[in-house]
């Protein structure tokens, strides 16, 4: 009993002395305040402290006062107490009895005045903190006001020791503020040199000083023997911060050129730590003294941007091109070396330049990226599903319809038997594909009004299920093309308007379709047959077979029936057969070839005879020799999986060049490669392809090798050589023979979730066994002593807990939203059942 | 003896709904009914004709299976005439109305009823040969046997429950009593129960008697608080407002075994207890019998009664099988069903099914399993399971894509009636095949049995599954639960978890759970832990396919488990993808790879374009000095950047709070 009292008594008496310590404390960590006497005796030799008297606040002194209490803590890291004096009222001595002493401050070091502040040039943390250090900092920091006064200074330093020049545009400025922070840790290594005189640095190198913003140069004096001529200069190029200018001197302090004797993935310099790149020069014996003097240079002019070292292969056994003279490290983890060959010391300089920014971009984003994480990934509720978002953008405008014919489930069957034809789209009212095709499918509405037996419908799936199921529509959306008296036909092709519009156009002509005389023959292969195809380019597919041949007559008509829609295909097998191949110097069974861009007919021996051969033969026949890639072509191209050469070209190609790179494909053995181009003005998507593989835009003509298939190497034809079927050749065997080095390798990655899903897992296993057990706790307590009150009061109770089940909750999620604590609300409730009374 | 494979007990709903799979699946079947016609309950009951299953007509849908989801009288078939709306035009169509479906239903689809055969005994007949290493025979009313491998029942409960008391004898039982008012009129009755029969009854008889009192042991439970059909529907409820609106009426909470009626010599029924009456000299007349009133002067039920009614519910038939078959009651307040597993075979007899009502211990006040418009989902789940046991055929199955995940989910949650009528019970299931490349879609599987999916379905489930099925919220159903109270809706996908209202909810398992996980699943989960799950926030029109609300959300469970990237995207995207990354997303190798590419309106195009979702490549300046941002990734850049967040409209997404 008297050892329970004992802790009351002292719980209870620490609480007093926390109560009465904790606004002592508070104060005195902020701001001393002290009366006159109690100041003098306190000052310490060697210490410095700001003062600031009063005799009582005055309205006017208090944002100033303000100011004061915010710098103390930035001040206490120098050492510079910060103390106000509390004059009595009587007390006219030196400091209290001044008639203006509202309106200053005063810095002593230990008992000694330094300078009297005006308050006015205290407006604020930086410019307290700066002001202060600078006064301290007298011999550290010399200011400046004219040209001669900085040369003096610089001439005196030249071969002893190396000088910080700063420019500010005023004094008591962060940048001040920072230049003087840092000035008191290097202040003993450099000289620090202040100035508020612009002009003072047109003469630094810079040719358009820009005066607004504050500028810092690093002179190196030391290693300047020449009087006549100026210390070299390196201006820092980040804003003046702390941080910063600490990493530029410490970048200044570094070893111009660092000599290395291991493997480069193993070295580590200031430069790499400090977040920059390091440029290797390789050497070699025989170069040595050339390589050192180019390392030199080039260190100077990366001087701040990137670190030199000098790598002797001699002594290292590196695995890379004989031909590489240079390798560049990034401090990123991860990122292999580069070794590179290149020209002069300006292609290193441009290097490290491109690295910078694309660095400074992806360090922006990953800013980005952290604010996005800090919000909570607040973006999983945002759209990122292009055809989603877009359909719903514009889901208020309702879509010309009339053209295209409802069916129902009542409908659908009567419907079918009417037109010769019937495209039907099924689709879901919900679902965004759908959608999408469906605009497509009014704009192919469109172009077919007026079009002879020709049917477009829709069936709504979300409205009609069973029809669609019947049709055996497993997945939105599905266009079918019913015939009569003919298994419907499933559209495989692009949902796009004008490759189904053409499918519609050429499945109404049968296909093969039957040639009569030969007279027909020519006029199909002129394309003037069929007529209702004219408008329609088109390569058409002759087959051509004397009488005898029906088993390959069979496996051309089954191919037809396969590539109807896709292909016009014409089928010939009169008595003169013989003589129209013979014309194209083939004999039957054979396949003649009429391309649509000049009609021009080839003649190609059918020598496999199934009908997925002849299928398979002709979809590869359609393809050209040298096409212009577009979206709605490359992957019949894909599909060939080779590597790919493509000419990018802004409009039209060169007719030397088309002809060249025509000669080129058609000598390509064994169709090794595809070689297309790509019309920028037709395929602007093309510009896309182009920023990935190189970072700045080439310029165009540009001629691409793509490994799409294996490995994904870009290379880059040389921009210096024409393009030749000859220049090109060559080009291919050194990248065969792995001599050229490629310009950007494709991303492997693979395509994961974009953003993270709510996990509900986890907020049921935080959320609900606590809060249950914590709400309906404190509900029964409250039960308890309500019980007798009316059913008011227990909504009241009601109402009041969710408030509390929020405040926990809140702590499992994410902070700011709005819990509707439902959950937590009915479990309180669950121990009110329990007092129902029964009878 | 007469053979069959199937044998099944009763024409009635069920009965009638598993010969039509059975005839459906060309098997050889018989249904044995007692009566000359089908649904002969339902010539009877309810005494006073109402069923009180709804029969919507209009839903301002065209959608055939969502309309099932309202209509709770019709049987599965695939001929629309067989629709319950096109048999009655009320909400709550009078019982005639059932019994003419019922035989139309029999008569229309050609199925094979015997009628007038009452089985009297089941047995079992031990033989290697038969399919479950046994025959049952089946003895009717005229010693005729009949042989089959399979026996489904579905005779339902139809013995009425009797409780015995001193003074059961003055009692009258729902199934004889006059449903005529004017038999009430002036007097003071006393209902025994409280189910939809005992309201029905004092409904009825309301405006005509001196007073109602009705007594059970169990306090009242309201369907609408428990979610649940069987218990107290609004409809009857017209004596919970004349008790709380003090018009003489009451509800009372007593265990009726303790009960005891006495006659005076008037003819009025007075209740005691079954205490007094053991303590008393039996040949001593009324008189000597101690009432409660005589202790306790104003014990609740001390007013003499003109009339007592039973209306305690009904029981299942166990009389007629054999102790072979061990055919047991369930155990509490399943004890009028027979013990079945969750697959609905019996526990006792291997090959012997229960159907329709008699079914409902598994989930029993939880779901519609018994009654109508849930049974003849798990009728249909049970056959499924016949045809794979007994036939080979697996379990029907549709093979998708993995592009069409998002799209067959949001299809079935909101138009599936079998999901919706048997929540928590039967679920969808979504078998991922060939890496998560593609997946096979199982409909309405029992999720009780779903360890044994492989054996039970003939589909394998090497790569992981999701298992698609709609639940109340945790803590929303139930007795005295209040179901009005403020916020009760939730409005954000991001506390979809929080759902109260009926919401579809996936459950993914990187493995098919064993039988042991199923038996240790936490209390009220009708699932065991998943690997992941996702809740589709409860919706006012049960809609499920807002395109940021719902289907957003989803699609982000989804990708994040199967850990790829589900977007849709516009060819010339996949172009994009195709020339400079390696590997493309889904979408565009299952379409555009393959030439199916989804080309877009340019009216479309323009919208991702100001969506920030589509980088317009065609008005950019290329003049070369911005700054390289085409590196590798700008893709991404180009998908994330510049998105517009679309803040919620809270007040209207909340409709349902007010």
């Amino acid at each position: 009993m008297s050892a329970q009292k004992d802790r009351w008594v002292s719980s209870f008496s620490f609480l007093l002395f926390c109560a009465s310590f904790i606004p002592t404390l508070g104060s005195a960590s902020l701001l001393q305040e002290l009366s006159p006497q109690e100041y003098f005796s306190s000052l310490q030799a060697g210490r410095s402290s700001l003062a600031y008297f009063s005799h009582n606040v005055s309205p006017g002194a208090q944002p100033f006062l303000e100011q004061i209490e915010n710098s103390v803590e930035a001040l206490q890291d120098y050492g510079i107490s910060v103390v106000k004096v509390n004059c009595p009222k009587e007390d006219v001595s030196r400091y209290c009895g001044k008639e203006n002493v509202l309106r200053k401050a005063y810095l002593f070091r230990g008992n000694m005045l330094i300078r009297e502040f005006p308050t006015d040039a205290l407006f604020d943390v930086n410019s307290i903190v700066a002001n202060v250090l600078f006064a301290l900092l007298f011999n550290e920091v010399k200011y400046v006001e004219t040209l001669t006064d900085l040369q003096n200074i610089e001439n005196a330093l030249k071969g002893k020791s190396n000088m910080v020049f700063a420019y500010v545009a005023a004094t008591g400025t962060a940048e001040h503020r920072a230049v003087m922070e840092v000035a008191f840790v290097y202040g003993t290594v450099h000289q620090f040199v202040l100035t508020t005189e612009a002009t003072l640095l047109k003469d630094t190198g810079s040719d358009e000083p820009d005066t607004s913003s504050a500028q810092l140069l690093f002179c190196h004096c030391q290693q300047a023997t020449d009087v006549a001529q100026p210390c070299r200069r390196t201006p820092m190029e980040q804003d003046l911060t702390v941080l910063n200018i600490h990493r530029h001197l410490k970048l200044m302090g570094a070893p111009l050129v660092t000599e290395v004797a291991e493997d480069p993935e193993k070295v580590s310099t200031v430069h790499l730590q400090l977040g920059l790149p390091l440029v290797f020069i390789l050497s070699q014996k025989e170069t040595y003294e050339a390589d050192r003097r180019t390392a030199e240079f080039l260190a100077w002019q990366l001087l701040g941007k990137a670190g030199v070292a000098l790598l002797s292969r001699d002594l290292v056994d590196l695995n890379i091109l004989l031909r590489s003279n240079v390798a560049l490290k990034t401090p990123d983890e991860g990122v292999p070396i580069k070794y590179l060959v290149l020209e002069d010391t300006d292609e290193v300089i441009t290097l490290v330049e491109d690295n910078s920014k694309v660095k400074q971009i992806q360090e922006d984003e990953e800013e980005e990226e952290e604010d996005e994480d800090e919000k909570g990934n607040d973006n999983q509720d945002v759209q990122d599903d292009q055809v989603v978002e877009a359909v719903s953008r514009d889901k208020k405008r309702e879509l010309p319809l009339e053209q295209i014919l409802t069916l129902t489930e009542e409908t659908f069957h009567s419907a079918m038997l009417e037109t010769s034809q019937t495209v039907v789209l099924f689709y879901a009212s919900w679902e965004a594909v759908s959608l999408a095709v469906l605009q497509s499918y009014t704009e192919v509405a469109d172009h077919l009004k007026g079009a002879q037996g020709v049917l477009l419908s829709r069936v709504n799936c979300w409205d009609w299920p069973g029809v669609c199921t019947t049709e055996n529509v497993t997945q939105f959306p599905t266009i079918k093309i019913y015939k009569k008296g003919e298994q419907p036909v499933i559209y495989n092709g692009m949902l796009g308007t004008e490759e189904l519009t053409s499918f519609i156009m050429l499945s109404q002509v049968s296909c093969p379709l039957k040639l009569a005389t030969i007279d027909e023959a020519e006029g199909y292969l002129r394309g003037e047959l069929p007529s209702e195809l004219s408008s329609y380019h088109h390569t058409s597919v002759l087959g051509v077979f004397s009488t005898a041949m029906s088993k390959a007559r069979e496996a051309f008509v089954e191919a037809g029936s396969i590539l109807s829609g896709y292909v016009t295909m014409g089928m010939y097998f009169e008595d003169d057969a013989l003589a129209l191949s013979r014309k194209y110097a083939v004999s039957p069974p054979a396949l003649l070839l009429a391309r649509s861009r000049d009609w021009s007919v080839e003649g190609i021996a059918l020598s496999k005879q199934s009908a997925q051969d002849i299928v398979q033969m002709i979809r590869y026949e359609l393809m050209d020799i040298f096409p212009e890639i577009t979206v709605q072509n490359l992957p019949h191209y894909l599909q060939l999986r080779k590597p790919f050469l493509i000419l990018f070209s802004d409009g039209d190609i060169g007719q030397l060049e088309s002809k060249e790179m025509l000669k080129l494909a058609k000598g390509i053995p064994q169709q090794a490669f595809v070689s297309c181009w790509l019309n920028l003005k037709n395929t602007p998507v093309g510009h896309g392809v182009l920023k990935a593989y190189f970072a700045t835009m080439p310029s165009l003509p540009v001629l691409v090798w793509v490994n799409l298939h294996a490995g994904g190497q870009v290379f880059k034809f040389p921009s210096d050589q024409s393009i030749t079927e000859m220049n090109i050749l060559s080009w291919l065997e050194r990248l065969k023979a792995g001599l050229e080095i490629p310009s950007s390798t494709l991303s492997e990655e693979d395509w994961k979730p974009p953003l993270p899903a709510y996990n509900f897992l986890q907020m049921m296993d935080t959320t609900v066994p606590e809060s249950t057990l914590r709400t309906s706790y404190h509900h029964a307590d409250r039960q308890e002593q309500q019980q007798p009150e009316g059913s008011e009061e227990k909504a009241s109770v009601r109402e009041e807990l969710p408030e509390e089940a929020g405040v926990k909750a809140e702590k499992v999620q994410s902070p700011g939203r709005d819990l509707r604590g439902t959950a937590p609300r009915l479990a309180g409730r669950e121990k009110q059942a329990k007092r129902h009374s029964e009878l | 003896f007469l053979y069959h494979d199937y044998c099944v007990l009763g024409a009635g709903p069920a009965g009638l709904q598993a010969a039509y799979f059975l005839q459906r699946a060309g098997r050889d079947y018989v249904v044995f009914e007692r009566s000359h016609a089908p649904g002969s309950f339902f010539a009877i009951y309810p005494r006073h004709r109402k069923l009180i299953s709804i029969n919507k007509r209009h839903t301002g849908k065209s959608n055939g299976e969502f309309n099932l989801r309202h209509d709770w009288n019709s049987l599965l078939s695939h001929d629309p005439r067989l629709l319950f709306r096109r048999y009655s035009r009320q909400f709550f169509p009078h019982a005639d109305a059932m019994v003419r479906y019922l035989e139309d239903f029999a008569a229309l689809l050609e199925l094979r009823v015997r009628y007038n055969t009452a089985i009297v005994h089941v047995t079992l007949d031990k033989d290697p040969q038969a399919w479950n290493g046994h025959y049952f025979v089946l003895t009717d009313q005229n010693r005729q046997n009949y042989k089959c491998s399979c026996l489904l029942v579905a005779t339902g409960t139809w013995v009425p429950n009797v409780v015995n008391f001193p003074g059961s004898e003055y009692v009258e039982g729902y199934e004889t009593v006059s449903i005529n008012p004017e038999d009430f009129a002036g007097q003071t009755v006393l209902i025994l129960g409280r189910g939809n029969s005992a309201f029905e009854t004092a409904e009825n008889i309301l405006g005509v008697t001196n007073f109602i009192h009705m007594v059970s042991r169990s306090r009242v439970r309201l369907s609408w608080a428990t979610h649940y059909v069987g218990d107290l529907r609004a409809i009857n409820n017209g004596l919970l407002d004349t008790y709380q609106l003090k018009s003489l009426d009451g509800l009372l909470e007593g265990d009726l075994e303790d009960l005891a009626i006495v006659k005076d010599k008037k003819g009025k029924l007075h209740i005691t207890l079954r205490f007094y009456l053991e303590n008393r000299n039996t040949s001593a007349g009324f008189d000597s019998i101690t009432l409660p009133q005589d202790e306790l002067d104003n014990f609740a039920t001390r007013a003499p009664y003109d009339r007592v009614i039973r209306c305690l519910g009904w029981k299942f038939d166990f009389s007629i099988y054999n102790r072979s078959l061990r055919m047991m009651p369930g155990r509490g307040n399943k004890n009028k069903y027979p013990q079945i597993k969750p697959s609905y075979e019996s526990r006792g007899t291997r090959g012997l099914f229960v159907l329709g009502t008699a079914s409902h211990s598994v989930d029993f006040r939880k779901s519609a399993g018994g009654f109508i418009h849930g049974f003849r989902y798990t009728t249909r789940a049970v056959h499924r399971l016949l045809e794979n046991r007994h036939h080979g055929v697996p379990w029907p199955s549709t093979v998708y894509p993995i592009t069409q995940l998002t799209n067959s989910i949001i299809k079935r949650v909101n138009e599936a009636s079998g999901l919706y009528q048997m929540f928590s019970v039967l679920a969808d299931i979504i078998l991922l095949r060939e890496n998560a490349t593609a997946f096979e879609y199982l409909e309405e599987y029992p999720v009780g049995v779903l360890a044994e999916l492989e054996t039970q379905t003939g589909r394998n489930a090497p790569d992981g599954l999701f298992v698609v099925i709609m639940e109340y919220g945790r803590n929303f159903s139930g007795a005295d639960k209040d179901v009005f109270y403020y916020n009760r809706a939730v409005g954000e996908a991001q506390h979809a978890w929080q759902s109260n209202f009926l919401h579809p909810v996936i459950y993914y398992y990187k493995h098919l759970p064993t039988e042991r996980e199923m038996r240790l699943r936490p209390p009220d989960w009708p699932l065991p832990r998943p690997d992941a799950i996702h809740h589709i926030v409860e919706d006012f029109l049960t809609d499920w396919t807002a395109p940021n609300a719902h289907i957003l959300p989803l699609r982000r469970f989804l990708e994040n488990c199967l850990s790829t990237d589900l977007r849709n995207f516009f060819a010339e995207s996949c172009f994009l993808f195709a020339l400079t990354r390696q590997k493309l997303p889904p979408f565009c190798q299952q379409g555009y790879l393959r030439m199916q590419g989804l080309a877009g309106s340019e009216r479309l195009r323009r919208h991702a374009v100001e969506a920030g979702l589509l980088e317009d490549y065609a008005v950019t300046d290329f003049s070369g000095d911005k700054l390289p941002d085409g590196r590798q990734g700008s893709r991404d850049q180009l998908l994330k950047d510049h998105v517009i967040p679309v803040r919620p409209l809270q007040h209207l997404v909340n409709a349902k709070d007010e």
